[in-house]
């Protein structure tokens, strides 16, 4: 049974529509990242998950109770903000206490509660630092600890990284993982990074123009992008526009080259489609004489090093393709080389675009 | 260098000139009398009343222009009334002397037009007491630059109030008086002591206005040094630099309370 529901969620600024109609059904102590760019509604969701803004339309359930009308400091949920959301007047102690304090708990509770949290969080030795005092890492940990205190029911967290350098981004949300599964909190999360969505979520909700475009796990985000958004959103994807030729043996054509693609199957013949093919997917080696099938040829225009991959941007026949080589093997493939690209049959993911509008834009695959 | 020649000039010259001065003698030589008798009516009064005009306007002005700060700049309001605020707080606060009290007479004056409008719908003010040529109306008057100032000091502290904050206090089960008994509060108390002493010095140095509305009536030490300097009535300039001396220790004394009383309210911010 669902622990957190929001239920057909609308919520419209003027002329804009910030929500338009989301669902989501969250089991008790799960991790969901809502995961979108900016301008997606994933903010907007959470605040009202919070009680800071109200619904134009539908409801928020949690534990079977309806909350939607339910003011923010009863609702008995803790929030980490982007950053600067500490009291500045107030330790790092005083910060975590304060939310117990209102609550009333005697001194002796608050302090050992108190003590717990900094220690889960690694804080001990700066308790009684002024948040000026900390670093930005240090200040989300004691956002962290602070939201925690109250023992809240759902445990909501407003981008809380997005302030900080990559390095303690990385150690800042294994902690954020790591305690969420001690506590077994249920947790909401909004992010506009895919890469800390993917590496932290037991579920991921992509959104884009206030609707939920798929949500699903991790891997099936990344392995089964539903729609073309999620396909760019989330990784690097290489986006071919096609035709089906061949429904029976998943043959299709784009830009005059026939491809066979196992996800064409069962396709109607003519249907327009968008073939997905992950940069890893794609097998790169040095052009020799006569075409190979299921592939393109092409030229090395440039090489990106990535550490234990490298990334080459690979032109030819009408089509830019991006492909991840470990560093070793691109080595061999120097910009301006002649390279064949095999499509990989099985590998590829087919999305249905529709037959009379113009589908997506065939962008350059290093702008997603 | 300009800047420090321009402080000599005009700043250090002419206070220690008035330093020196108020221990000359009218004739010559050194004497304490000149201090001694700030201790003396009519000096010890014009004191007390300038400290009461003063801290009375500095509180009110003070209390009444965070008020009207916060609503004018909370969330919600419409930017156009910040606006208002802002420009009008501007100019007001800029308003004194002989144009304020002028508008003081012509509005709350025996003839002014809001009195007899009162008056002409059955409330005197005069018959409860209200006189605009006295101490209350030398205070009237002064609110109305020391309510602007108030706010125009004031404003970037409630700018700097965080949205988060007021979420995360609510978020943590806390009250809107919770917020702002823990959080708001706390957090303004360094601007507003020092907005409140700055009220404080305005009104005390205040002179124009006050002279202007009451023609010397009301004792306070401005009109009082005017008085002595001006020579028309009594010829003691030393006597003068004493009493400025006299405004000097008062500020000083407000600044010894108010350095503390800062550097506590501000000691998360070090």
């Amino acid at each position: 049974m669902a622990y957190l529901e929001l239920q057909e969620l609308h919520r419209d600024f003027g002329t804009v529509k910030a929500l338009n109609g989301i669902d989501i059904a969250l089991g008790e102590g799960e991790f969901l990242s809502l995961l979108g760019p900016s301008g997606c509604g994933k903010t907007t969701a959470l605040r009202l998950v919070a009680g800071f803004d109200r619904p134009d339309q539908g409801r928020i359930v949690v534990d079977g109770k309806d909350v939607t009308r339910v003011s923010p400091n009863r609702r008995d949920m803790g929030m980490v903000f982007q950053a600067y959301s500490l009291f500045p007047n107030m330790t790092a102690r005083q910060n975590v206490e304060f939310g117990l304090k209102i609550r009333g708990r005697d001194k002796a509770e608050r302090r050992k509660r108190v003590d717990d949290l900094l220690e889960l969080v690694g804080l001990t030795h700066a308790a009684d630092r002024y948040p000026h005092q900390l670093s930005g890492g240090m200040q989300q940990r004691v956002a962290l600890a602070r939201a925690l205190a109250i023992e809240p029911r759902v445990l909501l967290l407003d981008e809380p990284l997005s302030a900080l350098d990559a390095k303690v981004r990385v150690q800042l949300r294994e902690e954020i993982r790591r305690i969420q599964l001690e506590l077994g909190i249920t947790t909401l999360y909004v992010t506009h990074d895919q890469e800390e969505a993917l590496a932290i979520s037991d579920h991921v909700a992509v959104m884009y123009g206030g609707v939920i475009e798929q949500m699903g796990t991790p891997a099936e985000m990344y392995t089964a992008p539903a729609t073309p958004f999620v396909a760019e959103f989330i990784g690097t994807m290489n986006r071919l526009e096609a035709i089906v030729l061949d429904g029976v043996e998943g043959d299709v054509e784009h830009s005059g080259l026939r491809l066979r693609v196992d996800a064409a199957r069962g396709r109607r013949n003519g249907e327009r489609v968008l073939v997905l093919i992950r940069p890893e997917s794609l097998e790169l080696e040095a052009a020799t004489n006569g075409a190979a099938p299921n592939s393109f040829t092409g030229e090395v225009l440039t090489q990106t090093f990535l550490g234990p991959v490298t990334r080459l941007k690979v032109s030819g026949s009408g089509t830019n393709l991006i492909a991840d080589l470990s560093t070793a093997r691109a080595a061999a493939l120097p910009v301006g080389a002649r390279v064949v690209a095999k499509i990989p049959s099985e590998g590829a993911k087919l999305i249905s675009l529709p037959d009379d509008g113009p589908g997506l834009p065939v962008l350059d695959p290093d702008d997603q | 260098m300009p800047f420090f020649a321009y402080t000599v000039a005009f700043l250090f010259l002419p206070a220690g000139a008035i330093l020196v001065g108020a221990f000359e003698g009218k004739t010559s030589g050194w004497t304490l009398s000149n201090v001694r008798l700030l201790f003396h009516h009519p000096y010890i009064d014009a004191y007390k009343t300038s400290i009461e005009i003063s801290l009375v306007t500095a509180l009110v002005g003070g209390v009444a222009g965070l008020f009207i700060a916060y609503a004018a700049l909370r969330d919600g309001t419409p930017g156009w009334v910040r606006s208002v605020f802002t420009t009008f707080s501007g100019v007001a606060a800029n308003f004194g002397g002989i144009p304020l009290a002028f508008a003081f007479i012509a509005t709350a004056g025996p003839l002014g037009i809001v009195t007899v409008f009162l008056r002409n719908h059955g409330f005197d003010p005069s018959a409860h007491g209200f006189n605009l040529f006295s101490k209350t109306g030398v205070e009237l008057a002064y609110l109305y630059f020391q309510l602007p100032l108030m706010i125009l000091v004031i404003s970037p502290a409630i700018d700097g109030l965080r949205r988060e904050w007021r979420e995360a206090a609510a978020n943590l089960g806390a009250k809107q008086w919770q917020f702002w008994w823990h959080v708001g509060l706390p957090v303004l108390m360094p601007s507003i002591l020092g907005a409140t002493i700055l009220l404080f010095g305005n009104a005390f140095a205040a002179y124009a206005t006050a002279y202007s509305l009451t023609s010397g009536t009301v004792n306070i030490v401005p009109i009082l040094i005017g008085a002595y300097y001006s020579g028309n009535v009594l010829d003691n300039p030393h006597l003068a630099q004493a009493m400025a001396f006299g405004m000097f220790v008062v500020l000083a004394v407000m600044m010894v309370l108010y350095v503390p009383l800062q550097r506590r309210a501000a000691r998360w911010a070090k």
